[in-house]
């Protein structure tokens, strides 16, 4: 997944949650070691300093460790990574339903739109 | 450890013509910093008297602790605005040279730069496009382990991929030591890659601040706030 750092808020939270899409999707697994932070701000393009912070607000958060003598790895605790990616998935399906708000759909207009589409997709699925 | 650049009521005139006035600027070591303002600012008057190429008029800098001089070349890398390279020499002749003028110049990072960029180093200069004269010009500068990197307008004529490379150069050889301070024009292909900005208008620093800092503050990106206050 390339780095997409575009928008005006600061960098260093883009990173974290950049950051955070990686481990979710499992490209970083619980207890993987993850890159320094020069390869990974050269991976970003992005300062090291920028990165270090980055990594430090992950810490802080629990979600990512340093061993003194060997570098850092992703938490061992799997339920706190499931609890990041329920989280994460209801953040987006409300963002998703804030938009739908905008086009003028009510909650429930949106939800039988939402079924109708995963209904019609299930025959595909068995085709 | 002392600053890298300490900048004090500083300023240049040409004749009667200001260039910088009332200066006060501190660069710490181990920062990428952008030297950001429109032309005819003053930013390459400010990298000119760091470089010792002028003098000041009044007022005070120091790089490492020193007025430049000897002392100070030894451990500041300057890309000029323009090049001061003879066009018949090869590029292989500018590495020799290079590593017999500075202790601190590493031939074995230079080649390895030369081939992954693509240049053939038997080449003469002078038949080299103007991006890739640029490109050569960046090489030597980087290819120092200096504290104080000058870079003044390094990324201009160069094409987009191998800006990205060289961007990525930048980083790579970034130390806690070392400090690099780039002039230029393209924030938006910077930004990432920058601690601090430094903004001059007429002749004056406007603003100093971390990057993530004014994001956080003016809820939009260097290059946004750039087109805001230097609005034409």
């Amino acid at each position: 997944m390339p780095w997409i750092l575009n928008s005006d808020r600061p960098i260093y939270l883009q990173l974290v949650e950049h950051l955070k899409y990686l481990i979710i999707s499992g490209k970083f697994q619980s207890g993987d070691k993850i890159p320094s932070v020069r390869e990974l701000a050269a991976e970003a393009s992005v300062n090291p300093n920028t990165m270090q912070k980055a990594l430090a607000e992950l810490e802080r958060e629990n979600l990512v460790y340093t061993n003194r003598t060997s570098g850092r790895y992703i938490t061992e605790d799997k339920t706190m990574l499931q609890t990041m990616k329920a989280d994460l998935a209801k953040k987006e399906i409300k963002d998703f339903l804030t938009k739908m708000e905008h086009l003028g759909f009510q909650k429930d207009e949106t939800v039988t739109i939402l079924l109708e589409l995963t209904k019609d997709e299930v025959p595909v699925l068995y085709h | 450890m002392e600053n890298i650049l300490e900048c004090r009521n500083l300023a240049k005139k040409y004749g009667h013509f200001v260039a910088l006035s009332d200066v006060n600027l501190t660069l710490q070591r181990g920062k990428i910093v952008g030297l950001l303002g429109p032309n005819g600012c003053g930013k390459t008057t400010l990298i000119k008297l760091i470089n010792g190429l002028l003098e000041p008029s009044s007022g005070e800098l120091k790089v490492a602790g020193n007025i430049p001089g000897m002392e100070t070349k030894k451990i500041v890398s300057y890309l000029p605005d323009r090049t001061y390279l003879n066009n018949w020499m090869k590029i292989k002749d500018f590495y020799q040279y290079f590593a017999e003028f500075y202790s601190d110049f590493d031939i074995a990072k230079a080649y390895d730069m030369t081939s992954r960029l693509q240049i053939n180093p038997n080449n003469k200069l002078k038949t080299l496009s103007k991006g890739t004269k640029e490109k050569v010009q960046l090489i030597l500068v980087m290819s120092r382990k200096a504290d104080l990197y000058c870079l003044d307008e390094p990324i201009g004529g160069v094409d987009p991929a191998s800006r990205d490379y060289i961007l990525d150069t930048i980083i790579k050889n970034y130390n806690e030591n070392g400090t690099v301070l780039i002039s230029t024009h393209l924030i938006q292909d910077i930004e990432n890659i920058l601690d601090e900005v430094v903004f001059i208008q007429s002749g004056m620093v406007k603003l100093h601040a971390s990057v993530d800092d004014v994001r956080i503050k003016e809820g939009k990106s260097i290059d946004a706030l750039f087109r805001e206050v230097y609005r034409c």
